[in-house]
């Protein structure tokens, strides 16, 4: 028996049980093996489209995907489609531009919607300040890419603002920041629930 | 925190996960648990820039230089490091092949003992590992929260108050927490009942892969048992469910199956695992699925006391430092597939013949 991913003989015979499929048989040479066994999550992106399929069959049209195909993330500019095609999101921001969107998936993923345990330690971060940020970030870039320096030094001079600030939620203390010449604000602690 | 520059460090060690102690560890090779955490403000690794990207590894570094205790822990800039050097590490299970394969900056410190380890720009910012040997999820887990806690200080993580940790991919949001069991099961497997018994969990909430063999084939009998859902439920719950409900089962299975062998056919048995040992220490050239395949069973037959002149520290390393970069890097030399097979049967029968009496630096 030839390896599914190449010509070499598989020795090795891997099982997926995942549920709800049922046992799945992968036939591998020994680098393919490898590759499989040591990949984390059994394959993500067929979980995603499988519940994005799934979702299709529960009244979805198609004229509807289409249309969510073509929605963006402001904020790191990915489409639906993209996400889809790579089971991959683009920025923290989609969580919230694709919400709607993502609810189902999550559903039938996780089969829950709340997020019942640990948190972070800092103030939890506000939305808005992050998506502020990773879209200045990029402007940013596409200034500099354009040699538009000036907008891009003024843009820098936002993010800078933005993260020296310790009651702003984007905040990033001097000693991470990659400006070190910041030194004036004291500490980061502070930022309660 | 030091930056490491070549890994003879971790070359010449075995982590302490494969020390062969730690409850039921007769049949559960190790516990790991991971965390996916990524940092508000930046893009996740797909919609980064290479400059996002620097920037990122920048800013966990610094945090991970100012933590206490840290002095000890080696920095590795994987970008920097050769194939195989990247090759070794993944065999060692201390990095992701994903990592390994990836492109632009990223890197991992690891701790001297290879507890914990914590890799940069992987699919997400960070991912945090920890891994015990045995089956010790929660003590793991005490571990990994102080980690993560202090990793955290001053980091901002992207978290959502409903959806929790944000993570690239949907099937890791929420907790971000994946709890894997390694555990050796010849026992199932000899008595055909593998398929049966994780069948019998499918309405279980986790994942269970394996690698083993067909027939007159080479077996390797490892499965890992890990959660599938990461939203929905504490830390806490997801430990349970996989350390309490789903491994002890599998372990009072894959027992019962061992003692069955034993009643049924204890000669057979021992003939099997003394031909194994015999020709782990004598064979003069091996691939590594065969080795793979006779390690198994000489480790269930030190479990079951029918060889004891071996330890099961000595098999469990033997797993890992057989494979094709750790043999490349112990003889400090590139080796062909052919190579490898000499230089992994010089290495078995070095670590198997007289073992027990063999003192540790001669290895
Ligand atoms: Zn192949
Ligand atoms: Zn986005």
């Amino acid at each position: 028996m030839k390896c599914q991913y190449c010509d070499k003989p598989a020795t090795f015979h891997i099982t997926e049980l995942t549920q709800p499929g049922g046992p799945q048989i992968l036939h591998l040479c020994e680098h393919h093996a490898r590759t499989v066994l040591q990949k984390e999550a059994p394959s993500p992106i067929k979980t995603i489209t499988g519940a994005l399929a799934k979702q299709l069959q529960l009244g979805q049209t198609k004229e509807e995907l289409q249309k969510l195909d073509k929605k963006e993330c402001p904020s790191c500019g990915i489409t639906f489609f993209e996400f889809r095609n790579s089971g991959r999101l683009g920025c923290p921001m989609d969580y919230t531009h694709f919400e709607s969107d993502l609810t189902p998936l999550l559903i039938n993923i996780h089969d829950s919607l709340e997020h019942t345990g640990k948190r972070p330690s800092r103030a939890a971060a506000n939305v808005d300040a992050q998506a502020e940020l990773i879209s200045l970030r990029k402007a940013m870039e596409a200034a500099v890419q354009n040699e538009d320096y000036e907008t891009a030094s003024q843009i820098r001079d936002k993010i800078n603002e933005i993260q020296g600030d310790p009651k702003h939620p984007g905040y990033v203390p001097p000693s991470e920041n990659d400006d070190a010449d910041s030194e004036e604000s004291a500490s980061g602690e502070g930022g309660g629930l | 925190m030091k930056q490491a520059t070549d890994l003879s460090v971790l070359v010449k060690n075995s982590g302490e996960w494969l020390k062969g102690t730690g409850p039921e560890s007769d049949i559960v090779i190790s516990s790991r648990i991971r965390l996916a955490r990524n940092l508000a403000g930046f893009p996740f690794i797909k919609k980064c820039s290479d400059d996002d990207r620097r920037k990122i590894e920048r800013q966990v570094r610094t945090r991970l230089e100012a933590l206490a205790g840290w002095d000890d822990i080696q920095y590795v800039d994987i970008d920097s490091l050769a194939e195989v050097d990247r090759q070794f590490l993944v065999e060692r299970q201390l990095i992701s092949r994903e990592i390994a394969e990836a492109e632009g900056s990223r890197a991992v410190a690891i701790d001297p003992g290879e507890q914990y380890s914590v890799m940069i720009n992987e699919e997400d910012h960070l991912r945090l590992q920890v891994m015990h040997s045995g089956l010790d999820l929660i003590s793991a887990w005490e571990q990994m929260d102080k980690l993560d806690d202090a990793i955290e200080g001053e980091l901002l993580y992207a978290f959502h108050p409903r959806f929790g940790y944000l993570t690239a991919c949907p099937t890791n949001v929420g907790t971000g927490l994946r709890v894997s069991v390694m555990l050796h099961l010849p026992g199932l497997v000899i008595t055909q009942q593998i398929e049966k018994v994780f069948r019998s969990m499918q309405r279980i909430n986790v994942t269970v892969r394996g690698l083993y063999g067909e027939g007159s084939q080479y077996t390797g009998d490892f499965y890992q048992v890990s959660n599938q859902v990461t939203l929905g439920h504490t830390e806490r719950e997801l430990l349970t469910m996989v350390g309490e409900e789903v491994v002890p089962r599998i372990i009072d299975y894959e027992r019962k199956a061992r003692d069955f062998l034993m009643e049924k056919g204890e000669q057979d048995l021992l003939d099997d695992v003394s031909r194994a040992l015999g020709i782990l220490s004598t064979a003069r050239k091996i691939s590594s699925e065969e080795t793979m395949h006779y390690l198994s069973k000489v480790r269930m037959g030190v479990n079951l006391g029918l060889i004891d002149d071996v330890e099961v520290a000595t098999i469990n390393k033997l797993f890992i430092h057989t494979q094709p970069a750790h043999l490349q890097k112990l003889q400090g030399r590139m080796l062909t597939t052919s190579d490898r097979h000499i230089e992994r049967a010089n290495y078995l029968q070095r670590h198997l013949r007289d073992s027990g009496s063999l003192p540790e630096e001669l290895n």
